[in-house]
C-alpha cells in the first residue's frame, strides 16, 4: 500500500504492530463490536491523482461564470491587493494551530494584536476581539451579550432595516437562547426613530440593533440613538460595513457600546460565500462580558515585551457551560488578511477606495436616471449602494445583464433593484451598464 | 523557525506620508458626503510602503510554527498534512470570483461542489445529508442541537430541555449546549475512562433532548458500550449526537450513522485536512440521519434533475449562505485525491502511530489507562514526578526540540493531562526523534529538573507572564502607548 | 493545608460569611483561592442589589479559572470592598480578612444550614 501522504512501509508497519502486541491492523479495532463495524468499501470514487484533480475542476469551473459585479448586499467586490495571498498563504500562518503556546506563536499574537487595534480605530470603539465567524452570527453574540449584561431585560428591540440575512440568524439563535426580539418600523426606508422611541422608553429593553449602511444601502443618521438606549439602560449595537467607516460617523463617535459587522468589504474575495471574518469591538466596561478569543501585551521571564491569549475565564474551556459563547476556531487567517490589507491601504489608502466607491455608485444612479427608465425608490442619502425604481421587469433585466456577463445587482421587490460599485469598477463597465439598462 | 524574536508592530513601523497602495485614478466625479453622516476623526491607522509591509508580515511569520516546520501531537486537533493542491484548487479564480446571491444558472459548478461533499460526508459518516453552512466545530455543535431541538418541537415535545454530556467532553459541548437554551447533565466516566452506564441510567428520562458524545472518546478510547448507550437514549425519546473532532480514527473502522447516532458535526480542519490558519477558518458541517432532513437550517443545496437549486426549507439559519466555501472546496479535493481505498487507511495508520507511541513512553511517563486506544492518548503527566516538574515543564521544554506541545491539562478528569495525537501522516522518523526526546526530557526532569521547569529556552521568547496580561490588559496598541507613557 | 477560622460559617461552594450583629460579611475561603490561583478580577453587585440563598452574585476570576459567588446567605447589599477593584490579588494574601461584601442579613435562621468550621474541615478533606 503506498500513497503520498502516507509514509508508512510495509516494515514500519510491521515493526510497530509488534511494538504494541497485535498481529494486524484490523485488530487495532478489537473492542469495537461487530455489528458497528465497516465491512466494506466506501462508495466514493477511487483516488484522483494531482494531474486529474486539475482537470476535473477546470472542468467543474467552467460550470460557474464569472461576472463583472455590480451586487452588494453584505458582500462587495473591492480590490484585493496581491501582497496579501502571497503572505497569508505562507504556511506558518496558514498551517499553525491557535496560539496557546505563546513562546512559538509571537507571529500569530503579534497580527492579532494589530487586527484588534485596527478594527478599534476604524469603528472607534475601545477594544476588539479576535475575530467571529461573520457579520450575521456576530450581530447574533451581540443580541446574546446584551440579554447577558442586563440584569433583568430579556428583549432587544431590533432595526427593520437589518439586513434579512442577518435577521434571519438573530432571529435563530434568539429562539434556542430565549431572548425576545422586537422590530422596529422602518419609514421612508429608515428606522422609524418615533416606534423606536415608542418600543423603549418605560420597557424592559436589553439592546437596541441598527445597520449602517442598511439593507436598501441608505446610510442613516443614528444621532441620538445612543442616547435614547443609555437612558432605559439598553445597550446601543451598530451592524457596519467596516470599509465604509474610513469615511463615514463611527459607531464609537455614535455612542455605541456594541460594534459587529463583517470584514469582508476589507479586501477579502467574494469566494462564493466564505470564508469572510466577524468583528465585534465594544466598550471597556464590556470587556468582561466579550465573547472570542482576546489578544493582550505582556512581559516574557527575559522582560521582553510579547503578546499572550487573555481573559481566558470567559471562554468555552474553562467557563464551559457557563460561557457566555460557544465560540472556539474563529477566522484568524482571514483576520490577518484584513490586517494586512489595512496596513497597506492605510490611513488614507481605505479612505480613497471608499471615495472611488462613493462616487462610482453617485455617477451610477445619476446615469440610470437619466435614461429615463428608472427613478428613486428612497429619498435618502446612500453610500456605494443604492436601491432604485425600474419601469420594466427587473427580472428580464437583470437575465439581459447577465447575457452580457454582468451581475446587474440584487433583486428588491418586482420594480426595484439594488446596485453597488466599488473601486474596481472602471467608467467604461459603469457607462456600459447604464446603455444596456436603457435598452 | 527563527528563535529571534523579531517582535514589531505595523504602527511602529508607520511613517506619515508613506503609502503601500496603488488605485485608479477617480473617473467617476466629486461627490460630497453629507457633513452629518461624515466621521469626525480619521482612523489612524499605519502609513507603510509595500516593501515594508511584505518584510514585516515575512519576519512575523518566522516566529510561528505550523505543521509544515514540524510535528504537532495535538490531542482532539488532527494537525494532519494539509496539501498544496488544495490551496490551488480552492483559489481558481473560477470559484473565488463568484458572488454568493449570483443567479443559480451561473454557479452551478460552486454547487455541484456543495452537493457532492454533502453526499461524501454522508457515505463516510453513514448518515443521510448534511449542511455545509456551520463556520466552525462549536457553531456545528450548536447547529446539530438546534436541529434536536426543532425537531422535539416539532413534535410539542416541549419539556426535553436537557442534554447529557460525559465529565470527559471538550468545553465547547456544555457551552453549546448552554447557548442553545439547554440544561447540561454531566455522566461520570468509570476507571477505564467510559461514559459509566450505572451512571447514565438514572440520569434518562422524559426531559432528555440529546446526549453528546464523542467516540472515541476524548481519551482516545472507543465507548465499545455505544450500541447500548444509544438505545437507552433513544428508547428515552431523546436523540444521540456526535461531537466529530475525534473521527480520524474511525475512517475505515467504523460509521458514527452505524453506531446510532442520530446527529453529528465533522470539523473539516481536522479529518479533512483544511489548514487550521492559527485559529480559523474552519468549518463544521453537520450531517443527520434518514427522517431529519427537513430540520437541517436554510440555505440548503439540492438536485433537481440535473440542475443544482438552493431551498429554503427550515426558519433556522446559523449563516448568511452556504459555509466557508474556499475550505469546502479544500475538503472535496482532498477526498478526492485520498479515493476510497485511502480514506479507509487514514483510520488505521493514525490509531497504529498513537499505540506505537503510548507503548514506547509507558514507562517514563504515567500511563493511567491501559490497553488499546485510538488515535489518541493521554498520559497523566511524569512517571516520577519527585522533583516538581510538571506537565506544562515538560509541554515547554518540548518546544525546544522543534515539536509543538501535546494537548495539556485537558481532559480535567487528570490533573497532569497530556493528550498526544500522532496523524496519519507522521512517519516511524518522526516519531521515533519524538519518541527519543520525550525520554531524554523525562532523563532531565530527574537529573536536570531546573532546565525544564525553565524551559523554553531555543524559542523567541521565555515564558509569559499571563496574569499580568489578565490584571492590566492591554489589547490595542492606543492602550500600548498610553500605557508607557 | 488551607486555614479555617473559627466563629465563621461556610458553604459547600467555599464562600464564607462572618457574622456582626445584624449584618454578615460574605467571603471565599483559603481552599477556594488556593484552588484558583492568582486573582485577576473580581465582579461584584453594586450596594443596594438584594441577594439571596444559592443564587449567584458575582464572579471571580484567575488565569486558569472563573468561578461564579454564591450567596450563603440572603439579604441586602450595604457595603462592596473596593479594595479588590484595583488588588484582586489581595484574596490571595488572606481571603478572610479581605471579604467581597457586607449584607444586611434578612433571615438569620439560613445561617444554621451552613458549615462549622470543623464541619468545613472535614467538607474540604473529604
Amino acid at each position: 500500500m503506498t500513497y503520498k501522504y502516507f509514509p508508512h512501509t510495509d516494515e514500519d508497519i510491521k515493526e510497530m504492530l509488534a511494538k504494541t502486541g497485535v498481529d494486524s491492523l484490523e485488530d487495532l479495532y478489537a473492542e469495537v463490536p461487530e455489528s458497528i463495524k465497516l465491512k466494506r468499501d466506501y462508495q466514493l470514487p477511487e483516488a484522483l491523482s494531482e494531474v486529474e484533480i486539475r482537470q476535473l475542476f477546470d472542468k467543474i469551473g467552467k460550470k460557474n461564470h464569472q461576472l463583472t459585479c455590480f451586487a452588494g448586499a453584505g458582500v462587495y467586490d473591492h480590490y484585493t491587493p496581491s501582497v496579501i495571498p502571497a503572505l497569508v498563504e505562507r504556511s506558518e500562518f496558514l498551517t499553525s494551530y491557535t496560539p496557546y503556546q505563546a513562546e512559538i506563536s509571537q507571529g500569530t499574537l503579534h497580527y492579532i494584536f494589530e487586527y484588534q487595534s485596527m478594527m478599534t480605530e476604524l469603528t472607534g470603539m475601545e477594544i476588539s476581539n479576535a475575530s467571529l465567524y461573520d457579520g450575521t452570527t456576530a450581530t447574533a453574540e451581540a443580541v446574546l451579550m446584551a440579554k447577558a449584561s442586563a440584569k433583568k431585560a430579556n428583549k432587544v428591540l431590533i432595526s427593520s432595516t437589518i439586513d434579512p440575512k442577518t435577521l434571519a440568524v438573530v432571529k435563530t439563535y434568539a429562539h434556542f437562547h430565549g431572548v425576545e426580539l422586537e422590530m422596529i418600523k422602518a419609514k421612508d426606508g429608515i428606522t422609524d426613530k418615533e416606534d423606536l422611541q415608542k418600543k423603549i422608553v418605560g420597557n424592559a429593553i436589553a439592546g437596541v440593533v441598527v445597520q449602517q449602511p442598511n439593507r436598501y444601502g441608505i446610510v442613516e443618521n443614528y444621532v441620538g440613538f445612543a442616547d435614547l438606549c443609555h437612558e432605559q439602560k439598553a445597550l446601543f449595537i451598530m451592524n457596519s460595513v467596516p470599509a465604509d467607516l474610513a469615511l463615514l460617523k463611527t459607531p464609537g463617535e455614535l455612542g455605541a457600546d456594541i460594534a459587529v459587522g463583517d470584514g469582508q468589504s476589507l479586501g477579502i474575495p467574494m469566494n462564493f460565500g466564505g470564508p469572510y471574518v466577524g468583528y465585534m469591538c465594544c466598550t471597556e466596561k464590556l470587556m468582561r462580558k466579550m465573547p472570542g478569543r482576546i489578544v493582550g501585551k505582556t512581559l516574557d521571564k527575559k522582560g521582553q515585551r510579547a503578546f499572550v491569549l487573555t481573559l481566558q475565564a470567559r471562554e468555552q474551556h474553562i467557563r464551559r457551560q457557563k460561557a457566555t459563547s460557544n465560540i472556539c476556531s474563529n477566522e484568524s487567517l482571514m483576520a490577518l488578511w484584513v490586517t494586512i490589507y489595512m496596513s497597506l491601504m492605510g490611513k488614507n489608502g481605505i479612505k480613497e477606495a471608499a471615495q472611488i466607491s462613493y462616487d462610482g455608485a453617485h455617477y451610477l444612479y445619476d446615469g440610470l436616471l437619466k435614461t429615463g427608465r428608472f427613478e428613486a425608490a428612497f429619498n435618502q442619502p446612500f453610500f456605494n449602494e443604492f436601491c432604485i425604481k425600474y419601469n420594466g421587469d427587473v427580472d428580464q433585466l437583470l437575465k439581459r445583464l447577465e447575457e452580457n456577463d454582468i451581475l446587474g445587482g440584487i433583486k428588491v421587490t418586482e420594480d426595484t433593484v439594488m446596485m453597488a460599485v466599488t473601486e474596481k469598477r472602471t467608467k467604461e463597465e459603469v457607462d456600459h451598464l447604464i446603455s444596456l439598462c436603457h435598452e | 523557525m527563527n528563535n529571534k524574536l523579531y517582535g514589531n508592530l505595523t504602527f511602529e513601523l508607520s511613517h506619515k506620508g508613506r503609502i503601500g497602495y496603488s488605485l485608479p485614478k477617480n473617473q467617476f466625479g466629486n461627490h460630497e458626503i453629507p457633513a452629518d453622516l461624515k466621521r469626525d476623526k480619521d482612523a489612524q491607522l499605519p502609513e507603510c510602503d509595500e516593501m515594508t509591509v511584505v518584510r514585516h508580515y515575512t519576519n512575523l511569520s518566522e516566529n510561528n510554527f505550523g505543521v509544515n516546520n514540524g510535528f504537532y501531537p495535538l490531542g482532539s486537533c488532527t494537525m494532519k498534512y494539509n496539501p498544496t493542491i488544495n490551496e490551488e484548487i480552492a483559489s481558481l479564480p473560477a470559484f473565488a470570483n463568484l458572488h454568493p446571491l449570483q443567479s443559480l444558472d451561473t454557479c452551478q459548478g460552486a454547487l455541484e461542489v456543495e452537493y457532492n461533499l454533502q453526499n461524501d460526508l454522508a457515505e463516510i459518516t453513514g448518515l443521510s445529508d448534511f449542511t455545509l453552512n456551520p463556520c466552525a466545530g462549536a457553531h456545528g455543535e450548536l447547529t446539530g442541537l438546534m436541529i434536536i431541538r426543532s425537531y422535539h418541537q416539532s413534535r410539542h415535545d416541549d419539556k426535553r430541555i436537557k442534554v447529557i454530556i460525559p465529565d470527559s467532553a471538550h468545553g465547547t459541548n456544555p457551552a453549546s449546549a448552554a447557548v442553545c437554551g439547554l440544561e447540561v447533565i454531566e455522566v461520570k466516566s468509570t476507571e477505564e475512562g467510559l461514559v459509566d452506564v450505572e451512571d447514565l441510567k438514572p440520569l434518562l428520562g422524559e426531559d432528555i433532548a440529546a446526549m453528546m458524545m464523542t467516540n472515541p472518546n476524548t481519551l482516545g478510547l472507543f465507548e465499545k458500550e455505544i450500541p447500548e448507550i444509544a438505545k437507552l437514549i433513544h428508547d428515552c425519546g431523546g436523540l444521540m449526537y456526535y461531537d466529530g473532532a475525534n473521527l480520524n480514527p474511525m475512517l475505515g473502522a467504523a460509521r458514527p450513522g452505524d453506531m446510532g447516532f442520530d446527529v453529528m458535526h465533522v470539523n473539516l480542519h481536522k479529518t479533512f485536512s483544511t489548514p487550521h490558519g492559527g485559529g480559523g477558518p474552519g468549518s463544521g458541517p453537520v450531517g443527520v440521519r434518514k427522517g431529519l432532513e427537513k430540520f437541517l437550517p436554510s440555505p440548503h443545496v439540492e438536485k433537481n434533475g440535473d440542475k443544482y437549486t438552493i431551498i429554503y426549507n427550515h426558519p433556522n439559519h446559523v449563516g448568511a449562505f452556504l459555509g466557508n466555501f474556499a475550505v469546502i472546496l479544500r475538503a472535496y479535493t482532498y477526498i478526492l485525491s485520498l479515493g476510497k481505498e485511502n480514506l479507509k487507511m487514514v483510520g488505521p495508520l493514525a490509531t497504529l502511530n498513537a499505540n506505537y507511541i503510548k507503548e514506547c513512553l509507558k514507562d517514563v511517563y504515567e500511563l493511567p489507562i491501559t490497553g488499546l486506544c485510538k488515535h489518541e492518548f493521554v498520559f497523566n503527566g511524569l512517571k516520577d514526578k519527585s522533583t516538581g516538574v510538571t506537565t506544562m515543564d515538560v509541554a515547554k521544554r518540548l518546544l525546544d526540540f522543534g515539536y509543538h506541545a501535546p494537548t495539556i491539562y485537558f481532559p480535567l478528569l487528570f490533573h497532569e493531562a497530556m493528550m498526544i495525537e500522532p496523524t496519519e501522516n507522521e512517519s516511524k522518523d518522526t516519531i521515533d526523534g519524538f519518541i527519543k526526546v520525550l525520554r531524554q526530557i523525562a532523563k532531565e526532569a530527574i537529573e536536570d529538573p531546573e532546565l525544564v521547569k525553565s524551559a523554553p529556552h531555543n524559542a523567541p521568547i521565555s515564558r509569559v507572564d499571563d496574569v499580568l496580561a489578565a490584571k492590566h490588559p492591554i489589547l490595542t496598541y492606543k492602550q500600548l502607548v498610553n500605557d508607557n507613557n | 493545608m488551607a486555614k479555617v477560622i473559627e466563629n465563621l460559617y461556610y458553604s459547600e461552594s467555599h464562600e464564607f460569611v462572618k457574622v456582626e450583629g445584624d449584618f454578615g460579611y460574605v467571603g471565599i475561603t483559603d481552599y477556594a483561592q488556593h484552588e484558583l490561583g492568582n486573582v485577576v478580577y473580581v465582579d461584584l453587585p453594586d450596594v443596594d442589589d438584594e441577594v439571596s440563598t444559592g443564587e449567584e452574585f458575582g464572579a471571580v476570576e484567575s488565569v486558569k479559572a472563573a468561578s461564579d459567588l454564591i450567596s450563603p446567605v440572603s439579604g441586602t447589599v450595604v457595603e462592596v470592598n473596593e479594595a479588590l477593584e484595583d488588588t484582586p490579588e489581595l484574596i490571595n494574601q488572606d481571603a478572610f480578612s479581605n471579604w467581597l461584601i457586607k449584607i444586611q442579613l434578612s433571615d438569620k435562621s439560613e445561617l444554621d444550614s451552613l458549615m462549622d468550621a470543623a464541619a468545613y474541615t472535614k467538607f474540604c478533606n473529604k
